[in-house]
């Protein structure tokens, strides 16, 4: 067979009216010899990409992939491909989008990088829901395969999403360790206890995957609410005894806002999809309540 | 043009480090990075940082024991000064809030890790990278460091004197991932490579695939050597699917290997009677192959780790990160069954060769961690002491790219009264003599205008030639192939065993791909998020690299440390106590050695290594 790339036209057009519409530059006339032979090669892939369906094997299986580029003509109109990858033991949605871009299609374009959950790059909607792709095995999943870029963020090209939204978020609950004071021996240690180290330990696991932020419908809705992502990372430090009362207060006034904790409406999606297992409600939740006493105290 | 004092290429641990005491210094800094730094692959470290902070431990034994773990390759100034700088940095990092294990007393805990004759490996879990890559961002974070992230460095700006010593580094060149947008960054003080493992050149590797060796590729073409790349460190325990890494810690808290016999083989086979599992990581990595190939593997192909008898709440508090690595990548649970492991490639002990403050043969140009070879390592790492690498040599490259003057340095860098340039290694091919990109300069980006400006604005022609060149070319051959038959030929053949015959087959693999890669095109013509055009890129570097791996392991026809010849199963100590160096210049490797400094604050006599 010549490829196993499906990009079938009525399936395209079927899926179109699923995904969302993007926003399309205006064509521009080639202007150099350069963008000439880039516009040609563009149109010549469009032409040796479109084949005859290959149907799923008891060998392999069938992932259906987003595609997107503001740049290239056949691809500006979001569609979703099809690629038949073969089976293999223990292999993750991340190993078998590999494979597809290696084998089928070098243009195919994902984040990844670690490949072992901590770099947090591959987050994606698979199946419905916001996963990472290295962590996923494709046996725990019912196939076809569906794989979307992370809902309710600006799609870049593909499955890539823009993230500059979810780094300001994390970066607006001033995401640094705040002590009173420092020892000024620069050996000696400031102390912590084992139980202090505890409580803050899950919410220091977060790899800014955005898949919290992602599957909230409240961020979905208002671009302003800090997010499950942002408020953890202000757990971690307001929680920390190594901070002092006055940081702490200072750092509960800033979740005590109308865009902050408050927002959350405690849907748990954000604990549902977090990979690294952080309890994110819980932890607004309690923000929430140590807000309500700090107001008390006022009175 | 993008313009800063000090312009930081990578920004994982090292990176980090440097920027930040850059900054401390006054200089204006940036980062520039391909992923954005929370997504470097320090995150993935495990185990802990070595640092000797209690009563009965201190920098000299610290020191004494990496030099006997690189098996007397490090160099004496490089090693003590590590040793000495490590406590305090550590407890840097606790300052800034990093969360450490803690013992009842609230002080940081420290455990054992193969080859130190004290516990003093600190740790946070078994996800010690993880916390020190977020701890250091926040400091990048509050102090308002510029970050350029998925910005591309492809290529440095340098001058174009014949002499590597007399070039001055003004700067590099960027490529926005986003936008397809080349521009020029001039650093007026000094530009930090700290791009990190090259792990990418084989195929069964813990390594990000982000890990592509950029920064000692790009190095190496503008003329600086590479030095002691034939040294790579197999982990001897990696998830046989995935290359997923196991912590060493696993080993320390008491974590037993086996054969498919049920025998505890590093003892039973005699492979370190006295120390056993937490024999040195080269050992251990032999040990457990020899197993497989004699017939004692799992499957013909890996061993078993067994660290159930640690008991749940041991292994929650410690290594619970083991857990979810062991049942997401490889379906065990680990407190009821064996994890599977094997030896993967994990780390280059060599790299960019550097003095103790980070600086190279080339003025303004500077290289700390994994990228960088100061010889801490020497032929063989400790487990625990890549992260203090980072945070010392970070913070002392940033420094001094700042202007800091941290004193003459004792390691000397390029070419000096005591080189020995090697003429009788006989390769089967002549190694990378194909020519790069820009062949009117002898330096790779070079330029014969000397003007810092002028010397950005050339490579980035260079570079937009390149590039432009790469999406308009219609057909040819696609990195992803040529990439996996490097892969895979140099897992083959420079591996953790290694012959004569494997690694001129890997020298005559190496041509063929380098060859091939002449007719490289790119299929994605896109401007926006390329990542073909990347990986077309990075694969040059994974060329250049996997080339001086594999001719400094034929040209050191001995046994040490990671490196095993099976032609030459002892140390020659009178032959090589020497460093092998590669260095690229007018499109001709040369290969020259260096003797190792034995002598620092204290002398370091060659013992055998036992365990």
């Amino acid at each position: 067979m010549s490829t196993q790339i499906e990009e079938s036209e009525t399936e395209a057009q079927e899926q179109e009216a699923e995904a969302e519409e993007a926003e399309l530059p205006a064509e521009q006339e080639p202007q150099t010899p350069g963008d000439r032979r880039r516009a040609e090669k563009r149109e010549r892939r469009e032409q040796e990409t479109a084949s005859e369906p290959v149907a799923e094997t008891d060998d392999t299986f069938k992932m259906k992939v987003f595609r997107y580029d503001p740049e290239v003509e056949g691809k500006m109109e979001p569609r979703f491909d099809d690629f038949y990858v073969p089976k293999k033991k223990g292999m993750t949605v991340l190993d078998a989008l590999i494979y597809a871009r290696d084998r089928f299609d070098t243009t195919l374009t994902f984040r990844h990088s670690c490949r072992q959950a901590v770099c947090g790059s591959d987050a994606l909607f698979i199946n419905g829901r916001q996963r990472l792709g290295c962590q996923t095995q494709i046996s725990d999943l019912d196939t076809p395969v569906r794989i979307e870029p992370l809902p309710h963020q600006d799609v870049v090209k593909d499955l890539v999403v823009d993230m500059e939204h979810f780094y300001d978020q994390m970066e607006a609950v001033e995401p640094f360790f705040q002590p009173d004071e420092t020892p000024g021996d620069e050996l000696e240690e400031q102390r912590q206890s084992r139980e202090n180290r505890e409580k803050v330990k899950m919410s220091t696991r977060c790899i800014w995957c955005g898949a919290c932020m992602s599957s909230c419908n409240v961020a979905a809705g208002d671009n302003q609410y800090l997010g499950p992502a942002a408020i953890n990372k202000a757990y971690r430090f307001a929680m920390d005894e190594r901070e002092g009362e006055n940081m702490k207060e200072h750092r509960l006034n800033v979740m005590d806002q109308e865009h902050g904790v408050w927002r959350c409406q405690t849907q748990f999606s954000c604990t549902n999809v977090c990979p690294k297992d952080i309890p994110l409600t819980e932890h607004i939740q309690e923000l929430k309540r140590e807000a309500v006493k700090q107001n008390l105290k006022f009175w | 043009m993008h313009e800063h004092d000090v312009l930081v290429v990578g920004a994982g641990g090292a990176g980090l480090r440097a920027a930040i005491a850059a900054h401390e210094e006054g200089a204006d800094v940036a980062l520039v990075t391909k992923l954005h730094p929370v997504r470097s692959h320090t995150g993935a470290a495990e185990g802990g940082i070595n640092a000797a902070l209690r009563d009965g431990d201190d920098w000299e034994l610290h020191a004494y024991d990496t030099m006997k773990g690189s098996d007397y390759l490090g160099d004496a100034p490089a090693i003590e000064t590590l040793a000495q700088d490590s406590p305090k940095e550590t407890v840097q990092l606790e300052h800034w809030g990093m969360p450490f294990s803690r013992e009842d007393d609230g002080r940081v805990s420290q455990r054992p890790f193969g080859g130190l004759s004290f516990p003093r490996t600190t740790y946070a879990g078994a996800e010690t990278g993880h916390h020190l890559l977020h701890t250091m961002y926040e400091q990048v974070v509050k102090r308002g460091i510029k970050v350029y992230d998925e910005w591309y460095v492809s290529r440095l700006a340098v001058t174009d004197h014949d002499d590597p010593e007399e070039r001055e580094c003004h700067g590099v060149v960027g490529y926005d991932i986003k936008t397809g947008q080349i521009q020029g960054f001039k650093a007026r003080n000094g530009v930090i490579l700290a791009t990190g493992g090259l792990g990418q050149v084989y195929d069964h590797t813990t390594n990000a695939v982000a890990n592509t060796g950029d920064g000692a590729a790009m190095a190496y073409r503008a003329g600086v050597p590479l030095e002691d790349m034939e040294f790579i460190q197999f982990h001897p325990t990696t998830l046989p699917s995935t290359g997923v890494l196991i912590s060493e810690g696993v080993r320390g808290e008491g974590g037993i290997l086996y054969n498919n016999e049920g025998e505890r083989f590093m003892f039973e086979y005699g492979y370190a009677n006295n120390d056993g599992e937490l024999a040195s990581r080269d050992v251990v990595a032999r040990a457990e192959l020899t197993e497989v190939n004699n017939g004692r593997g799992v499957e013909d192909e890996y061993v078993h780790l067994d660290m159930r008898h640690l008991g749940e709440e041991r292994i929650t508090d410690r290594l619970e990160n083991i857990l979810h690595l062991a049942r997401d990548f490889e379906g065990v649970d680990a407190l009821e069954e064996p994890m599977p492991v094997k030896p993967g490639q994990h780390y280059a002990m060599g790299g960019v060769e550097t003095d103790e403050n980070g600086e190279t043969c080339i003025s303004g140009l500077y290289a700390a961690g994994e990228c960088a070879c100061v010889s801490v390592h020497g032929s063989n790492r400790l487990g625990g002491n890549a992260l203090p690498e980072l945070i010392v040599f970070g913070a002392r490259a940033g420094r001094h790219a700042a202007g800091t003057d941290l004193g003459e340095a004792e390691i000397s860098t390029g070419e000096t009264e005591e080189t020995e340039f090697e003429d009788g290694l006989d390769t089967p091919v002549e190694p990378g003599a194909v020519a790069t990109s820009d062949e009117d300069a002898v330096a790779d980006g070079g330029t014969a205008i000397t003007s810092p400006d002028e010397t950005v604005r050339h490579a980035v022609e260079n570079e937009r030639t390149r590039v432009d060149h790469l999406l308009e070319k219609d057909e040819g051959v696609q990195q992803a192939e040529l990439r996996e038959k490097l892969q895979k030929s140099m897992t083959e053949n420079v591996n953790v065993f290694r012959n004569e015959e494997g690694l001129k087959q890997a020298l005559e693999d190496i041509r063929e791909v380098r060859e091939r890669y002449e007719d490289v095109y790119v299929n994605d013509p896109s401007r926006t998020f390329n990542t073909d055009l990347i990986h077309t890129i990075e694969m040059q570097n994974l060329l250049d690299l996997a080339e001086s791996i594999t001719l400094g392991a034929l040209a050191r026809d001995e046994f040490r440390g990671a490196h095993w010849r099976q032609e030459h199963q002892e140390r020659k100590d009178d032959e090589w106590l020497k460093h092998t160096l590669l260095s690229w210049n007018e499109g001709t490797p040369k290969l020259w050695y260096k003797p190792t400094i034995l002598d620092g604050e204290k002398e370091y006599e060659p013992k055998e290594r036992s365990y």
